[in-house]
């Protein structure tokens, strides 16, 4: 018996109004971007529109809430953007989209920061946590202070670890790791990336999903990936199906899966069927392998969305998930 | 009539040797037309539709007039009647469809469109902007159009198989677009494609658009194409096969470490070279200019040289945007005359 959880991978976009007041408020240039110390209006503004996306969720039956990530600026670099010890400087290009970030340039010790953790705090009814995965936070920032990448990215895990245990109880903690497809690691590389999830999954009591998209990871530091000790993996299907099942036929993956079935970059929203349809085709091609949990999420954070069609992206895969279900 | 570059040339022109100098296109607004358009929005308002277009017909003079007083030798309008150069377009074509702002980055949105069902050519384009800015300035006028890869790759694409497909539906509606602006006269058309910068594996796709958008121009109208922003050893030399007379290409901002691209292999297209950064807002100096314009003949002698910003002026303060084009004029006129003395080294 499979138990299906519908959930989303987090970074929503802003409710319209709120898109607004915030650029009134904040401006619109680099350096009138979230920075940690954000003054009351802001803060107020920012209360209202992650209580309507909690709302939002619960109105549509998802299984797990976010809180939605709506200050995260620089998306998943946001818990290095506002850090004491990272200076952020010019825009750029956010993986291959036509998106930015400032890239977070680490200038100091990683230290415990918390910023994560009291956005939680201050977000009654979520529970899921969502954080970048140490590889992909390792990727998008620059260091200029720990001096090789190994070191680097063991700093990251330390300080994501320091976060993540931070955190207020929630059942489920999703680690985004998108870099693990797009800049894959290498020889080497690849085992300290896996070791690198193991070390943030394991501060917390919390299932935690490895969240993998923009295609699907090679297979070598796929088989790495399996050695950490997560619960699930989630696999885009939406940009490639084909690699994706062959990674799950040829190595097998955790007792529970995340299956990214609705396209979380195209307006075009999915019926619930065709949602079930995806989850069944996956299930299907590895009979081998009987899931004990299916979280059924959109293949990417939702920003990328226009307002509605976030929102009726959400109730088709609530909607869907109770037919896996039942 | 005169072809090639040489029809650009103003009569009263004094040197012998002519640096062409234009823009990319798009300019800052008067703060007035976005207010205007604010009411012209807001129902509370009777400012109406028709006097939405009287204030921008009357910024469409005010720009262009400011690109004639900066002594620029080809103008636009500045895109005053555009809002977006994705959504202004997508607004005219039949197919496309708006849910709402999604962001760009920090609090910068547009309204990504979508495209729903097949494209197909809906309301016209910008033949009316053409015939009013070429009716009022006293010099050519130059056209810039979004391109058809950059028109499907910032949109939603719910209607096509892939963007590809939707690529090559829109070239054709652009094809149509151009036919029209060159029945209308206009003889100097600019593809902007600043797409192709974050794909660049893709442009042979691009270079199919730009067969299907020149099918049927005639050979004298002038056609460049725009990128920026992009790491052009990955699509240079492969460019020079795409069926334009010019390049421009944004090179300032970088400070030309990119150009040495385009003389390892032979740049057989005219050179429209970015000469004044866009997103810095301090304007350079003449002298600075004229040395960014001598980097030029690096790649291309004088006479397939043309002098431009590296990117659509718009994010400037005005006042900052017409420093760059008229302190870029006059280094273009003091290098021209060094030409002619026989004081610049090509070699």
């Amino acid at each position: 018996m499979t138990e299906a959880i519908a959930t989303t991978p987090g970074l929503f976009p802003l409710p319209d109004r709120a898109k607004e007041e915030l650029s009134d408020l904040k401006g619109h240039q680099k350096g009138d971007l979230v920075s940690g110390s954000e003054s009351g209006e802001v803060v107020d503004v920012y209360e209202r529109a992650r209580s309507e996306a909690i709302e939002r969720q619960q109105a549509a039956g998802l299984d797990r809430v976010v809180e939605g990530q709506l200050r995260w600026d620089d998306m998943l670099a946001h818990p290095l953007a506002v850090h004491d010890s990272v200076e952020t400087r010019g825009i750029v290009r956010y993986y291959d989209n036509n998106n930015f970030y400032r890239e977070p340039v680490v200038a100091g010790e990683l230290d415990y920061d918390g910023d994560v953790a009291a956005e939680l705090d201050a977000a009654a009814g979520v529970d899921q946590a969502v954080l970048p995965g140490p590889y992909s936070l390792s990727e998008l920032a620059t260091d200029e202070h720990y001096g090789d990448e190994a070191a680097f990215l063991d700093a990251v895990a330390g300080f994501l670890a320091e976060e993540a245990a931070a955190l207020p109880a929630v059942e489920t903690l999703f680690l985004l790791e998108p870099s693990l497809v797009t800049d894959p690691p290498d020889d080497g590389e690849d085992r300290r990336a896996s070791a690198a999830v193991d070390r943030v999954a394991d501060a917390v009591e919390a299932d935690v999903v490895v969240h993998t998209y923009w295609g699907a990871i090679p297979e070598k530091p796929y088989a790495h990936l399996m050695d950490a000790d997560v619960d699930a993996i989630g696999f885009d299907f939406v940009s490639d199906h084909e690699t994706n099942v062959y990674n799950i036929q040829e190595y097998g993956t955790k007792d529970a899966v995340g299956l990214g079935v609705v396209d979380g970059q195209n307006t075009l929203v999915e019926t619930p069927a065709e949602i079930v349809e995806r989850v069944d085709w996956v299930r299907e091609s590895v009979p081998a392998q009987e899931f004990e949990t299916v979280y059924a999420t959109p293949n990417t954070g939702l920003f990328f969305l226009p307002v509605n069609r976030f929102e009726a992206k959400l109730e088709a895969l609530a909607a869907a998930a109770e037919e896996v279900s039942a | 009539m005169t072809e090639g570059r040489e029809r650009f040339r103003p009569p009263d022109h004094d040197n012998d040797h002519f640096l062409m100098t234009t823009v990319v296109g798009s300019y800052p607004k008067p703060k007035w037309l976005n207010r205007a358009k604010e009411l012209a929005e807001d129902g509370d308002h009777d400012f109406d539709d028709d006097r939405l277009e009287e204030a921008m017909d009357d910024a469409a003079r005010l720009i262009t007039d400011e690109h004639v007083r900066a002594g620029l030798d080809v103008v636009v309008d500045g895109e005053m009647r555009r809002n977006e150069m994705v959504e202004y377009f997508a607004d005219r074509i039949d197919g496309y469809g708006f849910n709402g702002p999604v962001k760009v980055w920090g609090h910068n949105y547009f309204d990504k469109p979508s495209v729903v069902e097949e494209v197909s050519y809906g309301e016209e384009w910008l033949v009316d902007e053409y015939e009013f800015t070429a009716g009022i300035a006293d010099r050519p006028v130059k056209v810039p159009i979004t391109g058809p890869y950059t028109l499907a790759s910032w949109s939603f694409n719910e209607a096509y198989d892939g963007d590809e497909q939707l690529a090559y539906e829109l070239a054709d509606l652009v094809n149509e677009e151009i036919v029209r602006l060159v029945d209308a006269g206009a003889q100097y058309i600019q593809i902007d494609e600043p797409a192709l910068a974050t794909t660049p594996d893709d442009h042979a796709i691009v270079g199919a658009c730009l067969d299907r958008i020149v099918d049927d121009i005639p050979e004298h109208v002038r056609v460049g194409l725009h990128v920026c922003y992009g790491d052009y050893f990955r699509i240079y030399p492969e460019i020079l096969e795409y069926p334009v007379d010019e390049f421009d290409l944004e090179l300032c901002n970088g400070q030309y470490e990119q150009l040495d691209v385009f003389t390892d292999h032979e740049f057989t297209a005219d050179l429209a070279l970015g000469v004044v950064d866009a997103h810095t807002a301090e304007v350079e100096s003449v002298e600075q200019i004229k040395a960014n314009i001598r980097r030029g003949f690096e790649v291309v002698p004088p006479e397939r040289l043309t002098v431009s910003p590296d990117c659509g002026l718009k994010l400037l303060p005005r006042d900052v945007a017409y420093g760059k084009m008229k302190n870029m004029v006059r280094a273009a006129r003091e290098v021209e005359a060094e030409l002619d003395a026989g004081e610049v080294d090509l070699d």
